[in-house]
């Protein structure tokens, strides 16, 4: 138990989502962990970067989203694929190169794409997921549909995130805005590198923002019903700040050594998985159901692997360069 | 007739490049002379209007002999944006270069719902090259509306809208401005139909303003083209006359592909006819059958080569003028068959030399018809900036008399 299983909350309403939200968190911290193993042992190519802690942000927003919303992600996506449903079997197949891959292996870690999901796709250019949502809207805005933008700390400091806003503001479009604030922008600490503080960039463009836990992913999806209805309602864009960390480096390469003592640590006491499994107890889930359901997890991920690495590699081939 | 060399007591009029009634500004090409050394062209010592011709085209003249008479106009007298010369001269029919832009956008609007235009200044202000007066007021601001100066924003809203379901056309003002919108169409909109495997396409049109000769110096004058040429997926149309611009806009709109599309500065008031008819991207198009030289261009240049031709009849020499209209895909067909025609190539790209499409033109040409090649070459801008001064930027600038002259020194007369 943790200090914060202590506080006091209000009951979470629906249980049973919540734990289905576990489940999905679950799957998201399970695949990484296969993500990251597999790559030690040379069947991930390239690199990768894992949503190891950050599992909350993207869940909770996907559990207030409906079918004509669309999402764009990083290039630290697999956890917002995930969230979104994306098969797990076809998004390890494209980490491992496969012809099954959800892009038949021609994408990789980094620009997974999968419309069908709603997920437009992960953005290897920090930032460029905020351009891709804001045009995803104009197209959304006359449908009711909203896009969310995930992007890190990091691209609070890119031409496309100013820009962006700007623009979501003026044609009043259904675009929310997630900034991921995990700390670092890649290897940097974001104090040593961004001036203020990030909310008041979206407040002084008059855009509601707030700043949120996003280790607590009752607490996410709270914030993500009142930015997406925000938008939804034609009111233009909403920002939200979720207050994360990656629980790795920034990517394969990265041991994270300029991370400070014990700061890891502290940030692992509040696990978003350990938080809200906590709670279910709290609300009188029984520890049996949450084991039993980790447990399947981690049959699931078994068997994702075993065909995973079962499957053929895509044939060399002439691809076109244009749609005919 | 001017004293053009020190020996020459008379010389013979090739070509008058200006009319009777034609204005010229100081330093323009007014007329190509043949004295006892070599052919020269003679430019305007003012500006002015040739009033009447009175040794014509073939004519002999003694040196001091009165060929023409002027009248001084003592300002400039042609614009900054003057048309090219070749369809300028009888421009009554049809409609200028930008209607046609207009008129294909309007088309394009009114024939699919999904189909959006925005830009900085091109819905209530119609556009700073008054290429888009009209639209704003005909589909309202859902539809056509202005942007903040905000490139990336504007070609990433493109992007994202294209793969949910709409079909943008932005305008990107000056084509230089086009390296702010780099990350948008090298990474994402090209890229995103291979990654979907062919599940979802960009429908994309940027259209942009391109090209020098309107004395707006270096960073407002460019020839954008090559920096995209190396980027897979990515169409590049380059239109040189009205009917061209709006058939291949249109075409271009209905491309389910992401397209550059450049206008010249200096075609913007050029007319010439359009019609109805389509015209499909990537087809090139042989605009001056000849049998001695092929001359590949684009845009501009296109006028400019075919001035060329003109003038080369003098020396004997036919050439063929080759319009690519679409740089990316080229069109190696309609290339490689006028080079089995005419033996000699010459590539006229406005835009420096090195790395241009020019050289890739070239590369197809010995790839693909080595056997037909007595001689290639091409002639593009110097690798400098492009300067401001009307004196140096004509002469950074591939003309017709450079043109003209390159090839008759290394074809020889006829």
């Amino acid at each position: 138990m943790t200090a914060t299983s202590r506080v006091e909350f209000a009951p979470l309403g629906d249980v049973d989502l919540y734990v289905d939200l576990y489940r999905r968190m679950r799957l998201i911290r399970g695949f990484e962990d296969l993500v990251q193993s597999l790559f030690l042992r040379g069947e991930i190519y390239g690199t990768t970067h894992l949503y190891s802690g950050q599992e909350a942000v993207a869940v909770g927003f996907a559990s207030v989203l409906g079918e004509q919303d669309r999402v764009a992600a990083t290039y630290r996506g697999h956890g917002h694929a995930l969230a979104l449903g994306v098969d797990p079997q076809k998004l390890l197949d494209e980490m491992l190169g496969r012809a099954t891959g959800i892009n038949g292996g021609l994408a990789g870690s980094m620009n997974v794409t999968s419309p069908q999901d709603r997920l437009i796709g992960c953005f290897g250019i920090v930032g460029g997921s905020i351009a891709a949502a804001t045009g995803a809207g104009l197209a959304l805005r006359a449908t009711g549909g909203v896009a969310v933008a995930y992007f890190g700390d990091g691209a609070m400091n890119q031409g496309y995130f100013f820009e962006c806003l700007n623009f979501c503001q003026v044609q009043k479009l259904p675009v929310v805005l997630v900034c991921e604030n995990n700390g670092y922008g890649e290897y940097t600490a974001f104090e040593a590198v961004t001036a203020g503080p990030i909310r008041a960039r979206a407040e002084v463009m008059e855009v509601p923002a707030e700043t949120i836990d996003g280790m607590s992913v009752w607490t996410v999806r709270d914030a993500a019903a009142r930015a997406a209805g925000h938008a939804r309602s034609g009111n233009g864009p909403y920002f939200v700040e979720a207050i994360t960390y990656r629980f790795v480096g920034h990517s394969r390469s990265d041991p994270g050594k300029y991370r400070p003592d014990g700061e890891l640590d502290r940030w692992r006491e509040r696990d978003p998985l350990v938080l809200l499994r906590a709670r279910l107890e709290q609300e009188g889930v029984e520890g049996e159901r949450l084991e039993d359901l980790e447990a399947s997890v981690e049959d699931q991920l078994a068997e994702y692997e075993e065909r995973g690495i079962a499957a053929p590699f895509p044939e060399p081939q002439a691809f076109s360069e244009f749609k005919g | 007739m001017p004293k053009l060399s020190d020996s020459m007591e008379e010389a013979t009029i090739l070509h008058w490049l200006k009319a009777s009634g034609e204005s010229f500004a100081k330093g323009e090409p007014l007329l190509e002379v043949e004295t006892d050394k070599a052919t020269v062209v003679y430019e305007a010592e003012t500006d002015g209007v040739l009033t009447s011709v009175l040794v014509p085209e073939g004519g002999t003249a003694e040196l001091g002999e009165a060929i023409a008479t002027f009248d001084a106009t003592g300002s400039a007298a042609a614009p900054a944006l003057a048309a090219a010369p070749t369809a300028q001269a009888n421009g009554t029919g049809g409609i200028d270069f930008r209607t046609a832009i207009r008129d294909a956008l309007d088309e394009a609007l009114a024939a699919d719902e999904r189909v959006v235009f925005f830009g900085e200044d091109v819905a209530v202000a119609g556009g700073v090259f008054a290429a888009t007066p009209g639209l704003y007021e005909k589909y309202g601001p859902t539809r056509v509306f202005d942007t903040p100066i905000s490139e990336l924003a504007l070609a990433g809203a493109a992007f994202g809208s294209a793969v949910t379901g709409l079909r943008p056309v932005v305008e990107v003002m000056f084509g230089d401005f086009l390296g702010l919108v780099m990350d948008s169409v090298v990474n994402q909109m090209s890229k995103y139909w291979f990654l979907t495997q062919g599940e979802v396409s960009v429908p994309v049109v940027i259209r942009s303003v391109v090209g020098g000769g309107g004395r707006f110096g270096a960073i407002h004058s460019q020839m954008p083209v090559a920096w995209f040429t190396g980027v897979p997926g990515i169409k590049i149309v380059a239109p040189s006359t009205p009917r061209d611009a709006k058939a291949l806009l249109r075409a271009s709109i209905e491309d389910d592909n992401p397209v550059l599309f450049f206008e010249h500065k200096r075609l913007y008031t050029l007319s010439g006819e359009v019609d109805d008819e389509a015209l499909p991207l990537g087809e090139a198009a042989v605009v001056r059958p000849g049998g001695d030289v092929t001359i590949v261009s684009a845009m501009r240049g296109v006028h400019e080569s075919l001035a060329a031709a003109d003038m080369l009849t003098a020396s004997g020499i036919d050439a063929e003028v080759v319009d690519l209209r679409t740089i990316r895909p080229l069109d190696a067909a309609t290339i490689l068959t006028s080079l089995e025609k005419t033996n000699r190539l010459v590539v006229v790209e406005e835009g420096p030399l090195t790395g241009g499409w020019a050289g890739e033109v070239l590369a197809l040409a010995t790839e693909q018809g080595l056997g037909d090649l007595d001689d290639a070459w091409r002639i593009a801008t110097p690798d400098t900036p492009i300067p401001y001064s009307p004196p140096l930027e004509d002469a950074h600038l591939p003309g017709a008399e450079r043109i003209a002259s390159e090839i008759a020194a290394r074809l020889g007369s006829r």
